[in-house]
């Protein structure tokens, strides 16, 4: 059965390759957005040595490096989801001895290794080159920001299933949709970091799990927070990871009850 | 031993109603109402290890929402239900590794790669030992003459050549029972053909149970042993084919070609003293009708007897004209109320033949 799992993420992976020329326009999309947002935050810091307690060259690192991690969690788990279950094809996937939610986690994982190592690690590459990125020299800053990387990968894609799995609860969840994709750019920090929010925003975003996903690795890779910070970072990420196991079987069950196969 | 036994399931889907007009809409944006739209309604079957059983009925009434709930996919609104001795939707991922599924109208093949890798990647989620896996496709492919189609992308293939590879795919873990959801849906006769000698060829060898939803019903008369009806929800026939059609079919029809020509007066009177009627088709042809009431071999001595006649043929009643009668009718309880359905036939053999 592991090796069916396993054998799910290769498929994504091969499929992925198939298709890779439309992610080379990715790369340059990103590139033109960290650009954008370098020369907005440039102004905006003016001759201020540090804002926030960011320093400009840190703000560029942590630009660069929050949307190019954004690149690799990025998925369309809600949308596939969404799309199988108003199109009826998940009913073969229940006549199937697997579970549908870890089958798709398995997809995503497979989209998400192609992200990394064809996305990610090339953007990452050419921004690098193009602005003043101060990337860490302490090899441990980098392991655990890889660590860190995963549990943000397994969060957005958590979000991403809960999402898609609302489409067994409303009749179209487009809507529902989009508004994630919004508030997982905006609240997890890529647009702004949450150092900048108004205080009691960003006091109610420390009971959110979206700062889990960009905003506190992104700081650690940065350096802004320390180090030795890391274990609180860590055990935040792992709290919110078996925190929203609870709405995604909550909502499962529910859905397996209620399950409507559109088309008869 | 039993394959499948249901008593008294259920299914329930709760639908919104969408009121009319402005006013409407806005009312449906505060206040939802639903109704409650019975898909099945306490139906009960057995159907033993071994039997091929045709599961017919009309556009929506019900057929593939029990398919979908003997298969794990629905959960069941109340009523008990073992199939291949599990409840279906309680341990799914275990009960589903017994049984085989083809949807007609649904692939499970995976678009975007080649057949057989779909079908290795089937063996690995079903855990099928390499060896099994291999003389089990072996034997398919050569028995649904698939051999150069394995290594084209499912999306290249025609309808035929994708359902081929479907029962394939639903077959490769060796159910024990396999359900088919309008199997032959859109192919054509030679495909048709094949699928149903494949199916029964199966069923003789291997005792596959298979449980089968289709709207022709020349796939029921070549395979199935036995017919469960379903309208509206409720089972209306369940029993033969064969009991079906003589409790059903109001009797003969026997087409008269005359050396001389008969005008329709003429042949009313040859039979003059039993309950049949004619149809006259043109001055040297007519049908006559029996009903099963009357001595056929009577009514053809009389005619023989009284006219020159050059051909005859017989038109026994056909399962359409069977199955559409019940449907117009929307009853087959011919035990309960012969009477009644007697009536009706006699009355319904007037309309046709005034």
């Amino acid at each position: 059965m592991m090796s069916a799992y396993l054998d799910f993420i290769r498929m994504r992976f091969l499929m992925m390759l198939a298709y890779r020329v439309n992610y080379y326009s990715g790369i340059i999309i990103y590139a033109i957005n960290i650009g954008a947002y370098y020369f907005l935050w440039k102004a905006i810091y003016g001759s201020q040595e540090t804002l926030a307690g960011f320093s400009i060259d840190q703000m560029t690192t942590y630009l660069a490096i929050s949307w190019m991690a954004r690149a690799f969690y990025f998925n369309n788990l809600d949308r596939d989801i969404a799309n199988e279950i108003r199109d009826g094809s998940v009913a073969i996937q229940m006549i199937r001895p697997y579970n549908y939610l870890i089958v798709k986690l398995m997809q995503g994982f497979g989209e998400g290794l192609f992200r990394f190592l064809l996305f990610m690690i090339p953007g990452l590459a050419i921004v690098c080159f193009i602005f003043p990125v101060d990337l860490p020299t302490d090899p441990v800053v980098w392991l655990t920001y890889l660590a860190m990387l995963v549990f943000s990968f397994l969060i957005n894609s958590q979000l991403n299933i809960m999402t898609g799995l609302f489409a067994f609860f409303v009749e179209n969840n487009e809507g529902l949709m989009r508004m994630k994709r919004v508030m997982v750019d905006l609240f997890s920090g890529v647009i702004i970091p949450i150092a900048f929010f108004p205080g009691w925003l960003s006091s109610v975003m420390n009971w959110l799990p979206f700062q889990a996903i960009t905003y506190l690795p992104s700081s650690i890779f940065t350096g802004r927070t320390p180090l030795a910070e890391a274990g609180s970072v860590f055990i935040i990420q792992l709290t919110w990871l078996v925190v929203l196991l609870i709405p995604i079987v909550v909502m499962w069950r529910a859905a397996r009850q209620r399950l409507f196969v559109q088309g008869g | 031993m039993l394959a499948i036994d249901v008593k008294d399931l259920r299914k329930q889907f709760k639908v919104q109603k969408n009121r009319a007009g402005l006013s409407g809409a806005f009312k449906d944006l505060f206040k939802r109402e639903y109704t409650h739209v019975t898909a099945v309604n306490d139906i009960t079957f057995q159907i033993p290890q071994g039997e091929i059983c045709g599961y017919i009925g009309e556009n929506g009434a019900g057929k593939s929402t029990t398919i979908k709930m003997l298969t794990g996919i629905l959960v069941p609104t109340s009523g008990e239900l073992n199939v291949n001795g599990y409840v279906p939707h309680r341990d799914r991922e275990k009960f589903v590794k017994g049984i085989g599924v083809v949807f007609g109208q649904r692939s499970q093949l995976w678009w975007d790669i080649g057949v057989i890798e779909s079908f290795q990647l089937l063996r690995k989620v079903y855990d099928v030992p390499l060896n099994d896996f291999n003389r089990r496709l072996d034997q398919l492919v050569e028995r649904l003459h698939l051999g150069e189609l394995l290594n084209r992308p499912v999306r290249k293939l025609s309808l035929g050549q994708r359902m081929r590879c479907e029962l394939v795919a639903s077959l490769l873990h060796n159910p024990a029972i396999v359900f088919l959801d309008e199997p032959t849906i859109g192919l054509d006769i030679v495909v048709k053909t094949e699928i149903r000698d494949f199916l029964l060829e199966m069923n003789r060898q291997e005792g596959t149970t298979i449980l089968l939803t289709t709207h022709d019903l020349q796939d029921i008369e070549a395979l199935c042993s036995r017919v469960i009806m379903l309208d509206d929800g409720s089972i209306i026939y369940d029993g033969g084919l064969e009991e079906l059609k003589t409790t059903w079919s109001k009797g003969r029809e026997i087409q008269f070609q005359f050396g001389e020509a008969m005008s329709i007066s003429r042949l009313q009177q040859l039979t003059s003293t039993m309950n049949v009627a004619w149809t006259r088709e043109n001055e040297f042809t007519a049908t006559l009708f029996v009903p099963h009431e009357v001595n056929f071999s009577e009514a053809m001595g009389l005619v023989v007897g009284g006219a020159q006649i050059r051909d005859i043929k017989i038109f026994e009643t056909n399962t359409d004209d069977i199955v559409r009668g019940i449907y117009q009718t929307g009853s087959a309880e011919v035990k309960d109320s012969e009477d009644n359905t007697q009536a009706e036939h006699v009355q319904e053999k007037e309309t046709v033949l005034s």
